[in-house]
């Protein structure tokens, strides 16, 4: 008989095992399904975040303040040399004169301004930064480098804050990285506990087998497809979960989004993320059977 | 086809249950082993398909020496040997004919040879019409009977049995040591476990007698060391 048939028999097998106790069976996978199903939705949150924060550091700006004491003819110098850098998207150059028109129209003070001999307001540079270097370290180096220029006054960031979240963000990863760990603990706890109750159970079996010369190979072999089979379909129901959750959660998110006139579309749960998902499920699974198999098939010896 | 030199069993608890035991059993021979309850039968008989292992003495078995074996090669040599228990230790999960069939699905035997050798051990037990039932459903005979066709399923060269008569009638006693007997006559080597004295009378087979762990019948001249 060829390998692949007897393989595919003791699959069959074990799934029938595992069919005849549907609630234990049912039981199991939800929970493991609840286990996996955590840290998938929190890795898809971070994932999410991930993507908002990207899409408003594309539209992240510089502020470049020239001293008051700068020629138009130095800004101007300074407005093409930052141009033509590639973190930066387009420019726009504010001169002395034209932020004292803006603010004289908009503010209404047009007569108390006239009083003024000289022009209070700075030159200023407007950098629109190119979505590719948003990294806050980036942006950092950047502006730095402006700052050190004996024509500017200051250069600033208005989305300092943006550095907050990113600390925040690995933070967050960093502890849905620790929580991931316990919880797929708890996954290889559950099943190697089910496994080990099975081999209990099957402990008159197991000493028969033994007896009428099955190898050590045998007999784990059932119990390691039962592994594998509770990790796939505790994945699947992992899966499940996550698709629900996160299509009640697309709407309100969508909503708020569209409050801050974001472009963004919360991302569920990919191809590749359902796959490798389900290839974790698996490999806890024969895992978790595995350590218990060792630990306990050896001990039962035929008396 | 049975080797026993010298060989003495001392179990953990520090009982003596074999000691300096020197027999052996020629290819197709029949012998019956008796003894006192305690003297050492079922021990002697656990030897042989290393559920316990001796601690002196030489074991050689289908000739192979096992006395030293290492685990992997343990289920080898228990292919080799057919057991009858007294219990029957059927699977009581699956049908008949699955319990007859697990020695040749322990090896990897195919499907359809199987199928074909489950038939003639269950045809040589006279219980080829049960093959569907499940042992529950049927008397203490026939169950033993499922056990002896479990035992000689893949042909094995050796046949143990440890009192497979021990809680059936005269008439039923007499039908088992019958089908030992034929297995006897096919060529195989037989050694059986048992109180009753009757079966060596009919039967007319070589003797070996335990008293106390010690061989006092049939083992082998071997000075004492
Ligand atoms: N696992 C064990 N640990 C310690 N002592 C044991 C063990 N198994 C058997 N013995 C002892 O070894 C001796 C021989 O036991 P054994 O079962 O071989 O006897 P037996 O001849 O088969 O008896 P019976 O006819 O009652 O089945 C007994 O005194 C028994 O108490
Ligand atoms: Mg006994």
């Amino acid at each position: 008989m060829s390998y692949f048939v007897r393989h595919a028999q003791v699959l069959l097998s074990s799934l029938g095992q595992l069919a005849r106790a549907p609630g234990s069976t049912l039981m199991t996978v939800c929970a493991i399904g609840i286990t996996l199903a955590l840290p998938t939705l929190l890795y898809l949150l971070v994932e999410n975040v991930e993507n908002v924060s990207r899409n408003w550091q594309g539209r992240a700006q510089v502020s470049v303040f020239l001293k008051l004491d700068a020629t138009t003819q130095q800004a101007q110098n300074l407005e093409r040399e930052l141009a033509q850098r590639a973190e930066v998207e387009s420019s726009q150059l504010i001169t002395a004169q034209q932020a004292l028109e803006e603010f004289r129209a908009q503010s209404g003070f047009g007569v108390a301004l006239d009083i003024l001999s000289d022009n209070p307001l700075p030159a200023s540079i407007l950098l629109h930064l190119n979505s590719d270097y948003n990294q806050p370290s980036a942006i950092e180096g950047l502006i730095a480098e402006i700052n050190s220029r004996p024509e500017v006054d200051l250069a600033q960031w208005d989305m300092a804050w943006i550095k907050r979240l990113h600390v925040i963000l690995k933070l967050v990863e960093r502890s849905v990285a620790l929580l991931a760990v316990l919880l797929v603990l708890a996954v290889v706890i559950i099943i190697s506990n089910t496994i080990r109750l099975a081999i209990m159970n099957r402990r008159d079996e197991i000493e028969i087998m033994k007896l009428i010369g099955a190898t050590e190979r045998f007999i784990r072999r059932p119990f390691l497809y039962g592994g594998v089979l509770q990790g796939l379909l505790g994945a699947l129901c992992a899966g499940a979960i996550v698709s629900v959750c996160v299509r009640l959660l697309r709407d309100p998110i969508a909503e708020l989004v569209m409050l801050y006139h974001g472009d963004f579309t919360t991302s569920g749960i990919d191809l590749r993320a359902f796959a490798a998902l389900l290839v974790a499920g698996a490999a806890l699974g024969w895992l978790a059977a595995r350590a218990a198999v060792g630990r306990y098939l050896s001990k039962i010896e035929p008396k | 086809m049975i080797r026993f030199a010298q060989v003495s069993k001392r179990y953990e608890s520090g009982h003596d249950a074999l000691k300096n035991v020197s027999f052996h059993l020629d290819k197709q021979e029949m012998v019956f082993l008796i003894g006192r309850s305690g003297a050492g039968k079922s021990t002697l008989l656990k030897l042989i398909t290393r559920v316990e292992s001796a601690t002196r003495g030489q074991l050689i078995v289908n000739e192979r020496n096992i006395t030293r074996l290492t685990r992997r090669q343990v289920p080898y040599l228990r292919r080799e040997i057919g057991v009858v228990f007294q219990d029957h230790k059927l699977l009581h999960d699956r049908t008949v004919f699955d319990n007859v069939a697990l020695p040749l699905v322990v090896a990897g035997v195919g499907h359809r040879e199987t199928s074909r050798r489950v038939r003639a051990a269950l045809d040589k037990v006279d219980l080829l019409g049960k093959e569907r039932l499940y042992p529950i459903m049927l008397s203490g005979g026939e169950q033993q009977r499922v056990g002896i066709a479990r035992a000689v399923v893949n042909r094995p060269p050796i046949l143990l049995a440890d009192e497979p008569t021990g809680n059936l009638d005269p008439e039923l006693s007499d039908e088992i040591m019958d089908i030992f007997h034929q297995f006897y006559q096919f060529g195989v080597t037989v050694l059986i476990a048992t109180h009753e004295h009757r079966h060596i009378d009919r039967l007319n087979k070589r003797v070996l007698e335990l008293e106390q762990g010690r061989l006092v019948r049939g083992g082998d001249e071997q000075a004492e060391p």
